[in-house]
């Protein structure tokens, strides 16, 4: 039944959004044809679909790791950001434009911000018990703004026409597409890694065991005696590392420069995608893969049909809204109160 | 004379086993019927059959001469048919008059409900603070509770399964009268017990169960426990060897002044603790709930871990500051009170809740937990402690309370522990398998490692222990040797009043 919740929830989905398609008197089935089928219905669209599930596939499976032990990074999005920056810096500040050293240092350069960046809760809740939900989340905000300074001021390209963003990194920095025609690139090969490393952590590292049983029991962790900082450290940092890693392939992937919007909200949808998939590796594809679409149908029906752009976001609350509910439904039964 | 209920022909299947099998039985108002049967024969089933927490397969339901169809708790409720859990459902985030106000009809008025539970629970002998949290409750105060709030339904029927469990000696004397005052003002009772002597002394019929099927029923006041239970089990008892101690020289565990404040504003602080516990040999900690057991153990086990490092010496080692897997590493092993949630991950398979302590017996290789070798460990404890579980897949919490205790308890005696900690080894297990769980800690201990028993069964400790230690608000007695104390002795320093200080004990013991 477990299994059975995300699959109800996407059906369910798909009803509320064609009831919500007649409520605005657009044809239903029309419309769900061109929010899930036109967009994929061309090498291109298979493309950008791959592109965009492939951050988010790479930081829920971060985050998964976290959330299997009750570690709740809200803030993968401020980790994101802060990979990208780090990553975009190496690439455009590293003395030789064309060092072949470029894309390791900058995927090093995203790991390691994105890991600093989640160190911070991770330091204050294994210390200082703070809550890391609140951190993480307000996190966010302060690597949002700093990257609006840095693209409005130092960091901002001299030869751009004052647009606040940066100038492009030099070819070496980027991941060279596998056809100029399209914009997917070897990026996705992270992603996949990163799905194998998630799957042998959580189904058969003893550190993932121990998250495990802390997440389900923290008091057999405290009887085993496994350190609940430890769970704490290595659930953030996960998280932390894969949404900086997301961050740096977007700078040296389709974007190629840093703007104040780098993200449409990866590191927000990704939580959604890491409870559709169940925290399992292998589900988290699946969920990532679903997501993605939801944002190039939005954009798709935005296009073509004229709808509003907050529709992604709409879906998206839906799906994650009928998850709970089927998820609530599977363990719990209502009844009317019995009159004695 | 109608019987208030009679169960006829029920069956009931669950995927592997059947748990009850054409089971007919029948009580009369007034009379106080005992349910025998080893863990997994099938008892907790039937009645949660009774009860309507489960529904039969086949078979019929009579109540006063009616029958009952389409069971369920609500209509047993409305029928006078009270049940108190071996496991207690209890919400722990909530009060105690929260919890009994969730299941007692009529208006919602706390006040008025506090004040009930407190006088019912006090004329019961059973004290309780019905403001206090379910959580900081000891699992003795948990059982009180449960009692009290089918008390005060007035019940007609009322089950306890393994209700003294957890009560001191007198608690129990005060349990007996009450139940036997409820049976004299027309109550039926349904009394399940693993503890043959007070059967004997408290029921009238008894109907033994053995693998879900009626193996015989007895008048306990006229039979022996011996025959007793021989039916329950089917053949010949093991019998207890207790060789003479040999304790090694130095202690293997020792506690030097230890004080300790509590863990909330409703735990026991503890005072000035003092102990040792030689290799060779078994020390039992007797006590009333809620003195501070809890406490000490904790900090025993590293799950709770003290500022001062030299006040808990393992092996000579000042160890006060490390943690439980720090501590397993000099050799401990721990089996707390809790099996659900502490001693095991409910919703994990056997294989993983051995790699819970067992993962450096060998079962993490190379980071990676070794999941065939994890299986044989699980499946080696399930054959050497005869667990009934569908084998290391079965999931913790799909085991009946006995079978999980015999499992954990065969994981950390596979240990093959120099030190081991047990809290309340044998709660909730059969005859049969408590027998062979205390033959094994006195082995473990003949063979040269230190065993600290705690448990509110003295039965128990006198059976075992080489020394015994009472504990009482917070501070330990000298120890006592087994052979020269007594029953009496042990009673009069659990409930003795010291050091000018008024006790929840004390009250305990009030009439």
């Amino acid at each position: 039944m477990r299994i059975a919740a995300p699959v109800i929830a996407t059906a369910l989905t798909f009803l509320a959004g064609s009831v919500l398609f007649a409520a605005l008197g657009y044809d239903p089935l029309a419309t769900l044809h061109a929010f899930f089928v036109a967009p994929i219905n061309s090498t291109n669209g298979l493309s950008e679909w791959l592109l965009k599930a492939s951050p988010l596939i790479l930081i829920a499976c971060g985050l998964a790791v976290g959330f299997r032990a009750n570690i709740w990074n809200i803030g993968a999005e401020g980790q994101l950001i802060i990979g990208a920056i780090a990553a975009c810096g190496v690439g455009l500040f590293y003395p030789d434009p064309e060092s072949p050293l470029l894309i390791p240092l900058m995927f090093l350069a995203g790991a390691g911000a994105g890991m600093a960046w989640a160190a911070i809760p991770a330091f204050l809740r294994a210390r200082m018990n703070t809550n890391e939900i609140l951190v993480t989340l307000m996190l966010t905000y302060i690597a949002t703004l700093l990257l609006s300074f840095l693209v409005h001021g130092p960091w901002r390209d001299p030869a751009g026409f004052n647009y606040p963003q940066t100038a492009l990194l030099p070819a070496a920095a980027m991941f060279e597409p596998f056809d100029y025609s399209y914009r997917l690139n070897p990026s996705i090969f992270i992603t996949a890694v990163a799905v194998v490393m998630m799957w042998l952590f959580t189904d058969r590292s003893f550190l993932g065991y121990k998250m495990s049983v802390s997440g389900a029991a923290p008091l057999a962790a405290r009887y085993a005696g496994f350190r609940e900082s430890s769970a704490v450290w290595t659930g953030l940092l996960a998280g932390g590392a894969a949404a900086g890693i997301a961050g740096m392939a977007e700078v040296a992937g389709p974007l190629g420069q840093l703007s104040p919007q780098i993200s449409p909200g990866y590191g927000f949808a990704a939580i959604i995608v890491a409870f559709i998939g169940r925290l399992n590796a292998f589900g988290i594809v699946l969920g990532g893969l679903l997501m993605s679409l939801l944002f190039l149908g939005g954009e798709t029906v935005q296009m073509t049909l004229g709808l509003p752009a907050a529709l992604t976001r709409i879906f998206q609350g839906i799906l994650l809204f009928f998850l709970l509910a089927a998820d609530f439904f599977i363990y719990y039964r209502l009844r009317l109160p019995e009159h004695a | 004379m109608i019987p208030r209920l009679e169960l006829r022909s029920i069956t009931k299947c669950y995927p592997g086993t059947v748990a009850n099998d054409a089971v007919s039985l029948s009580i009369l108002p007034g009379e106080i019927h005992a349910v025998l049967g080893e863990n997994g024969a099938g008892k907790s089933t039937l009645m949660k059959i009774i009860y309507g927490a489960a529904q039969a397969d086949s078979g019929e339901i009579y109540c006063d001469g009616r029958r009952i169809e389409a069971h369920n708790p609500a209509i047993s409720r409305s029928l006078g048919i009270e049940m108190v859990y071996q496991h207690f459902a209890l919400f722990e985030s909530v009060s105690v008059v929260e919890n009994i106000a969730l299941a007692v009809k009529g208006t919602f008025d706390l006040d008025r409900l506090a004040a009930e539970i407190k006088t019912l629970s006090a004329r019961y002998g059973m004290p309780i603070d019905p403001h206090r949290r379910v959580h900081d409750l000891s699992v003795g105060e948990r059982q009180r509770v449960e009692i009290v709030r089918c008390l005060l339904q007035s019940p007609k029927l009322l089950i306890l399964d393994e209700p003294t469990s957890v009560l001191t000696p007198q608690a129990v004397v005060k349990l007996f009268e009450t139940l036997r005052q409820l049976a004299s003002e027309g109550c039926s009772i349904v009394y399940i017990s693993h503890k043959l002597d007070e059967v004997q002394e408290l029921c009238d019929t008894a109907t033994v169960l053995r693998n879900g099927k009626v193996t015989s029923t007895a008048k306990p006041k006229e039979s022996t426990s011996l025959e007793l239970a021989r039916m329950m089990v089917g053949s010949q008892l093991p019998q207890m060897h207790v060789s003479p101690s040999a304790p090694s020289a130095k202690p293997l565990l020792e506690v030097r002044g230890l004080s300790a404040p509590a863990r909330d504003k409703y735990g026991t602080e503890l005072t000035d603790v003092s102990l040792e516990v030689h290799g060779g040999e078994i020390v039992g900690l007797a006590g009333v709930s809620g003195n501070g057991q809890a406490e000490l153990i904790a900090l025993l086990s590293g799950e709770r871990t003290h500022p001062r490092a030299e006040t808990i010496l393992i092996g000579g080692r000042p160890s006060g500051h490390l943690n439980a897997g720090e501590r397993r590493k000099l050799g401990m092993a721990f089996v707390p009170e809790e099996r659900l949630g502490r001693g095991a991950v409910p919703p994990h398979a056997l294989w993983e809740n051995a790699v819970l302590t067992a993962h450096r017996a060998g079962l993490v290789r190379n980071a990676l937990v070794d999941r065939r070798r994890a299986g044989e460990f699980a499946r080696h404890i399930i054959e050497r402690f005869k667990v009934k579980a569908n084998g290391p897949q079965a999931s913790a919490q799909s085991l009946s309370g006995g079978n999980l205790q015999k499992f954990i308890v065969g994981r950390e005696l596979t240990l093959e522990p120099k030190i081991l900690l047990v809290s309340q080894p044998t709660w909730g297990v059969d005859v049969g398998a408590a027998a062979f769980i205390r033959q094994t800690l006195v082995d473990l201990s003949r063979g040269g490692a230190a065993v600290l028993v705690v448990s509110e069964e003295l039965d128990e400790l006198f059976e075992i222990c080489d020394r015994l230690l009472v504990i009482s608000n917070g501070r330990v007695s000298p120890p006592l040797i087994r052979k020269q104390t007594n029953r009496e002795e042990i009673g009069l320093l659990m409930t003795r009043v010291g050091h000018g200080e008024t006790r929840r004990s004390e009250v305990a013991l009030e009439d």
